[in-house]
């Protein structure tokens, strides 16, 4: 379903970087308008910047096809960045003219993604010029977004960059289906649940009725930790093979946008100076107040980055940073982000005010951010705003 | 859908009034049709409602209504008490106790006609006992399962609730009860205002005449000076389709609740089959819609359609196939499911088998017309239905109307609803009783009540531009968001837009479409404006309380653009307390 409704250009505070690009693109597009032809109204939907690492985007769907008509402020696709699936609406009105990047595909931050006309007769004036222009694949933009030159001009000879569906879902031709070759039972749940996990439901054993697949099925297929195990087939005597998610071997499969960013930060960790310090603490007490509040729902997680918040209390060199390498920034709030593993990559939601929040009220936060995570729909604030990172190895 | 027949008079084509579309004569006298009246005969809205494409050709041409036979239901109702057709044991016979033959009854009893109604099952009919009422206490239940269920609604409202739960019977329960409640209560209104209550199978044994009793054997006759078929209407199994009423359901059985299935597969994704995966998901189902179109929804205009869509069926547990039918359902026996095979509706070639817990035949209504005597009279039944014209009289196989003989509510399959069968009662009674009424079925809401829900009234707008084109006028299209509503907002149920069709020349409304929350109870400000021809520029400056979601309609009045201008001066007297 729609995700969230805000506009999508402002988002964190830290990501200063968008705002000038913002109203310098909103105010080349009014002097673009000045100077173009007076009868061409036919504008360009961009992808967007929804992050300040962000470089380009998936489109995961689009909300309106072509020929729909759309107003000011209403949602349009929804787009894929290397953190979270935002709504982005358009900021006129019009008709979606001409899709041109499909959903699946990929486009950097600022190419434009589809063509807005103002009138109905221009839906096909677009149309033909999205047809006709040489859609030159460009590398993708490694840092700045795509400089204000190259928008709002006479739009549509501008490079595109589509890239083909991504295969990461894995696309092999023929799945051994379960129970002995039949068709593949599964529920309606089950199924929506296969398609979002990426889980090929062939290769389900169902714990259902006869056999039938069921969500709980596809959500143990996809769980990272082979733990949990599969249910026992007790109706129907499934060949019990629990394989992998489909990962066909000896292909070479494209990162997705999020697994990207993580490599591409961890890439850049490298050149940061690092310290390393081991220390071993007996925890009898922390034990012992675990098992006191476990009951009302308090995980360790939530422990451990209460009592790491508490100890930067009191040092808050470590909850600085270093910008420009001749000054401590020293944050003013305590924000513990803690990376989670989450299906298809990493992302780091971060309990804001770690040391003035109470435990209960932060691990009641913490398991809503976790859900969250793993429904891809964390907003940018929850998870660019960390000042210490931590890692957990406690499943939660 | 049909066009309106128009007649040959007064329609200018830029009308500074729009004729008031029930249109009734205040004088006893009969008419002659060559007088310039602003009579409106309005077309039909067949597609909304029906699961199926029912209705009939039986409209005669114009002309032959028109002839002297209008002269004969007014004349007769008006002669006293004492002439020839003293002998008849009631002005009015109705056959069938559901609503429309309720809303005849009470309505004929109020203009003092002594009434009698004939009942084979049990009062109320399907409305009451296995439709609108039953089904409305379920999804009561659904909605507030829904609500409370909705974890990242209520934390946004800053609520938390421990985990919900139902009982079934509990629930079944609630339906029952409150079928058994209204049942009570149209008995004993009836029985208050003095009609006469018959119990048994009614049928037609002549002009006039009515027998009634058990079936098969010989019953009471009873004369009556006029007589009303309000028999309505069973649920529509396609062959096939194996009916058990425990696995393979229709909706008479799915309105007692008996059990909540893990999967339900619904045939027929219709307004039936709408509510019921409402209620079913709500319980916690899983659901599989089988539709034959192409299209889910299909009788619901396409931007509300495409809406609906992605909030009613995308994000529940619900998936579909379209483009198919069910050609064979078998129910579970033995431990082995219920199984379902679908062939391509176009091609025909076997597509797929499902095997689910249970199956639900949402795939329409089929008229309750067998047994009715209609061939004593020379009628002729289409597909089931009987055939009528605009007033509700009953047509015999040339066409003419059977004099004193109508037929109201499904029976006839104009308009499938409860409430337009009533409202076609009340139209014959008025008939009957020296008023000369047609009944405009685009005056007539209609209403879908799942969560949010979704109403309408008039033609949808492809319906609207066809007829645009056809006529030669403009059609313009208004919308507005619940997201803009401060009420919705304040309910965090912000989801939903509401849709003006209209004429942007003379403000003339065509269709008003809403889907969000109480839809069903804002689509009334239209229908009576289209009911009383009322237009946009008229009603644009009239005040809406705030903050209610009534202010969605008025939004929508005000953001349409009308070139002419209102008529009257507009009332602004102080008003005596």
């Amino acid at each position: 379903m729609a995700l969230f409704l805000q506009t999508t250009f402002l988002t964190s505070s830290s990501s200063l970087r968008q705002k000038p690009r913002l109203s310098s693109w909103a105010s080349h597009i009014s002097s673009s308008r000045a100077r173009t032809r007076v009868h061409a109204k036919i504008r360009e939907i961009f992808m967007p910047a929804l992050s300040s690492t962000m470089t380009e985007g998936k489109i995961v769907s689009w909300v309106k096809s072509e020929g729909d008509k759309l107003s000011k402020g209403e949602s349009v696709v929804v787009v894929e960045s290397d953190k979270a699936d935002m709504d982005v609406e358009t900021f006129y009105d019009g008709y979606l003219a001409a899709i041109m990047v499909e959903e699946g595909g990929v486009a950097a931050v600022g190419s434009a993604i589809a063509l807005l006309a103002e009138s109905q007769e221009e839906i096909e004036e677009a149309k033909s010029k999205a047809a006709s222009s040489s859609p030159t694949p460009s590398p993708a933009p490694a840092s700045a977004p795509v400089s204000e030159s190259t928008t709002g001009s006479d739009s549509v000879e501008k490079a595109v960059v589509v890239v083909p569906p991504s295969t990461s879902a894995m696309a092999s031709a023929v799945h051994p289906a379960s129970e002995g070759g039949k068709r593949v039972v599964a529920s309606p749940y089950a199924k929506k649940l296969a398609k979002e996990l990426e889980v090929e439901l062939g290769r389900v054993i169902g714990s259902g009725p006869n056999g039938r697949i069921v969500a709980k099925d596809v959500e143990a297929a996809a769980a990272v930790a082979t733990e949990l195990g599969s249910p026992a087939a007790k109706v129907s005597a499934a060949p019990a093979v629990q394989a992998p998610p489909g990962i066909e071997l000896g292909s070479v499969v494209p990162f997705t946008t999020m697994q990207g960013a993580v490599s591409r930060n961890m890439l850049e960790s490298l050149s940061v100076p690092t310290f390393r310090v081991g220390y071993t603490i007996t925890t009898d007490a922390l034990d012992a107040l675990y098992k006191k509040i476990k009951s009302k729902g308090v995980t360790m997680t939530a422990l451990l980055a209460k009592a790491t918040a508490l100890a930067l209390v009191k040092h808050p060199a470590i909850n600085s940073s270093c910008r420009d390498g001749n000054s401590f920034t020293y944050n003013s709030s305590i924000n513990i982000a803690v990376a989670v593993a989450i299906d298809g990559g990493l992302i780091t939601p971060v309990l804001q005010d770690a040391d003035k929040v109470d435990i209960y009220s932060l691990s009641r936060k913490w398991k809503e951010l976790v859900d969250k995570a793993r429904a891809k729909q964390l907003q940018p604030q929850e998870y660019n705003t960390g000042t210490l990172t931590t890692y957990s190895q406690f499943l939660f | 859908m049909q066009s309106s027949a128009t007649l040959s008079l007064s329609q200018s084509a830029a009308a500074s009034t729009i004729p008031k579309s029930n249109y009734t004569v205040n004088h006893s006298l009969p008419f002659s049709p060559s007088k310039p009246i602003n009579l409106r005969f309005c077309g039909l809205r067949r597609e909304a409602f029906l699961g199926f494409s029912s209705l009939s050709r039986s409209q005669p041409p114009q002309s032959k209504i028109r002839s002297d036979k209008i002269n004969s239901p007014i004349s007769a109702s008006l002669s006293d008490n004492g002439s020839a057709p003293k002998s008849f044991d009631y002005d009015l016979v109705i056959i069938g106790a559901g609503v429309g033959g309720h809303g005849a009854a009470l309505h004929a009893v109020e203009k003092g006609l002594k009434t009698a109604i004939i009942e084979g099952d049990v009062i109320g009919g399907t409305c009451v006992n296995r439709g609108c009422v039953p089904s409305k206490a379920l999804l009561a239940v659904s909605g507030r399962m829904r609500d409370l269920q909705n974890e990242h609604h209520m934390k946004a409202l800053g609520l938390q609730v421990a985990a919900a739960g139902y009982d079934r019977q509990g629930v079944a329960d609630h339906a029952n009860n409150l079928a058994t409640k209204i049942r009570n209560n149209l008995t004993n209104s009836m029985k208050a205002l003095g009609v006469d209550i018959l119990t048994g199978v009614g049928s037609i044994l002549g002009p006039h005449k009515v027998q009634y009793g058990k079936l098969d054997s010989p019953g009471n006759i009873v004369t009556a000076k006029d007589i009303i078929i309000a028999t309505g209407s069973v649920p529509f199994v396609p062959k096939g389709i194996e009916v058990d009423g425990k696995t393979v359901i229709t909706s008479d059985h799915a309105l007692k609740l008996e059990s909540v299935p893990d999967w339900i597969a619904i045939v027929g994704s219709g307004y039936i089959g709408l509510e019921f995966s409402d209620v079913y998901t709500a319980l916690g189902s899983e659901v599989t819609f089988i539709e034959a179109l192409d299209q889910l929804m299909p009788g619901f205009d396409p931007e509300i359609g495409k809406l609906a869509q992605r909030v009613l069926i995308n994000p529940r547990k619900i998936d579909y196939h379209t483009g198919v039918f069910a050609t064979k359902i078998t129910p579970a026996k033995n431990g082995k499911p219920v199984t379902i095979e679908l062939i391509d509706a176009k091609t025909k070639e076997p597509k797929d088998t499902l095997e689910v817990d249970a199956a639900l035949i949402a795939t329409g209504r089929a008229p309750f017309t067998d047994g009715l005597g209609l061939d004593s009279v020379h009628v002729e039944r289409k597909r089931g239905f009987v055939p009528v014209d605009e007033r509700m009289r009953v047509l015999d196989f040339k066409g003419d109307p059977v004099p004193h003989l109508y037929c109201i509510g499904d029976a006839n399959g104009k308009m499938m609803l409860a409430h337009a069968a009533s409202a076609q009662g009340i139209s014959v009674v008025e008939q009957l009783t020296g008023r000369d009424h047609v009944l405009n079925h685009l005056s007539i809401p209609a209403a879908c009540f799942t969560h949010p829900e979704i109403s309408m009234v008039g033609l949808t707008e492809p319906q609207a531009r066809e007829k645009a084109e056809k006529e030669g006028f403009e059609v313009s299209v208004a919308k507005t968001s619940f997201k803009a509503n401060t009420k919705a907002l304040a309910e965090n149920e912000g989801e939903g837009i509401a849709k003006l069709i209209y004429r942007p020349d003379n403000g003339e409304i065509l269709g008003v479409h809403i889907f969000g929350l109480h839809a069903a109870d804002l689509i009334h400000e239209a229908s009576n404006a289209i009911a009383l021809g009322t237009r946009i520029q008229d009603i644009k400056l009239a005040v809406h309380a705030h903050p209610t979601l009534s202010e969605v309609i008025d939004e929508l009045f005000k953001s349409a653009k009308v070139k002419a201008h209102a008529s009257g001066p507009i009332v602004n007297e102080p008003v005596a307390v």
